[in-house]
């Protein structure tokens, strides 16, 4: 079939005469020199136009609609892969908004984890009383933000026993926590729910060390690592949006894998 | 659509530089804060992010519509394969002149189809990136999550050589730009003799 897009009448190729001479005399001098002011042209697109806030709002509404995507795409029942314990990078990288240096170690004796919203049983949790609960060991990949991932052995009490275990509302839309080095997160209720999240208290088998989070820690095989909070203090399940530390900040809430 | 296309690829491209930058595959090779869209890694991912939607949307409506009418059969192929060695000695000569500016040479062909399956490309490995848990299985094609990234900026590389000589080409037959720019090739005599009087 003849394509609508063809014209009847196929233009004079002799339009392309003009510059014939032109081309003719191409250098690669002039090649370059033209290249160099094209290249220049590029360099407009680094203008920062994020901060004038119509383009600002415009690119948060897409994260928000991008949001509601992810959430369509995850599938409660996926679970991520799981690798051999010989793939296992010992120790873990760090990775905070602050150097491993200023990491402030918990003493785990007198932390407690306290619990807030809709939860029926809001007593605090000891240690001891949360290495009573059933425990589940994952060998995963931690995907950063950034580009880089590395394969880690997490276990402790899946967050699902433990929401349930405490009277909360499955049916709420948010679990947020609050940590020790004053960084925020939250999660959507299902992949609080996901079997593959969990309150982790050892890595490679062994009580979690100071960077990582001691005493407890969340892990997650269905998001980013920046949506992972250490050090936790307090879990609240709620359905007032959260937000967290890098959230907002500008970067996306759901971040699922 | 080819405009609507051609901004989403700028910003995709830019701001993918801004998202590399934060986590370089290859030491060594980072790209300057002037050439990426967004001032820090959470920008160029909000950018980023966002038109990707645009070349998604842009890029299926012009496969479907390319598909259902013909067009890129008809202007695509076939590429025979003394037309290429034609081209390319044509081409060496400085012989640019296209003798009709509704049919591609058979090298414009090829990098063409290279151009779209490329895009593809990009939109199946930026997939695998995006959500690597629930798309596994593609992981696992592209050999593993840094083989994903690997893949996507390896099709970046190819797209932006393409953008390249696309865009160097078109300086270089002027006329070309104004048939892009108006959607289809035009003759100066069929101009109006107000418009001509105007373009004095």
């Amino acid at each position: 079939m003849r394509s609508p897009f063809r014209p009847l009448k196929v233009p004079d190729p002799g339009i392309l005469d003009d510059h014939r001479a032109l081309v003719r005399r191409i250098e690669r001098r002039g090649l370059l020199r033209g290249g160099l002011s094209l290249g220049a042209l590029t360099m407009l697109t680094g203008c920062d136009v994020t901060d004038t806030s119509a383009v600002g709002r415009a690119l948060r509404a897409m994260s928000d609609f991008n949001d509601g995507v992810q959430a369509a795409l995850f599938d409660p029942r996926k679970l991520a892969p799981e690798y051999p314990g010989s793939q296992v990078l010992k120790p873990p990288r760090f990775n905070a908004y602050y150097d491993v240096e200023d990491v402030k170690p918990i003493d785990g004796d007198a932390w407690r984890l306290e619990l807030a919203g809709l939860i029926s049983d809001k007593r605090p949790w000891t240690r001891r009383r949360i290495a009573e609960l059933p425990e589940r060991e994952i060998i995963i990949r931690h995907v950063c933000v950034e580009g880089w991932d590395y394969i880690g052995q997490w276990s402790g009490v899946p967050l699902r026993a433990f929401l349930e275990r405490v009277g909360a509302d499955l049916t709420a839309k948010y679990v947020a926590f609050k940590t020790a080095d004053d960084y925020p997160s939250s999660i959507d209720m299902a992949t609080a729910l996901h079997p593959q999240t969990l309150l982790a208290t050892r890595y490679a088998r062994e009580e979690l060390p100071d960077p990582y989070g001691y005493p407890l820690r969340l892990r997650m095989a269905v998001k980013l690592g920046y949506k992972n909070p250490k050090w936790i203090t307090v879990i609240e399940v709620t359905n007032t949006y959260p937000g967290g530390y890098w959230e907002s900040r500008g970067f996306g809430w759901f971040a699922g894998l | 659509m080819h405009w609507t296309n051609a901004a989403a690829m700028v910003v995709l491209i830019g701001s993918g530089w801004g998202i590399y930058d934060d986590s370089v595959i290859i030491h060594g090779i980072y790209f300057p804060k002037s050439a990426r869209i967004g001032s820090w890694a959470a920008e160029s991912l909000l950018w980023h992010f966002a038109a990707m939607w645009v070349l998604v949307a842009n890029g299926a409506a012009y496969l479907v519509y390319g598909v259902a009418t013909g067009r890129l059969r008809e202007r695509l192929l076939p590429i025979r394969p003394r037309e290429i060695v034609q081209t390319v000695r044509d081409t060496l000569r400085l012989k640019l002149a296209h003798e009709d500016l509704t049919t591609y040479n058979a090298v414009q062909k090829i990098l063409y189809i290279v151009a779209i399956l490329a895009g593809i490309g990009q939109v199946v490995s930026g997939l695998a990136i995006w959500k690597p848990v629930q798309f596994s299985g593609l992981v696992a094609l592209l050999g593993g999550f840094q083989g994903a990234r690997l893949v996507h900026f390896a099709g970046m590389a190819v797209l932006v050589g393409f953008l390249v000589v696309h865009v160097v080409l078109s300086l270089l037959v002027p006329r070309t730009l104004w048939a892009m720019l108006t959607g289809g090739p035009v003759r100066r005599p069929a101009l109006p003799a107000t418009a001509r009087e105007a373009t004095r």
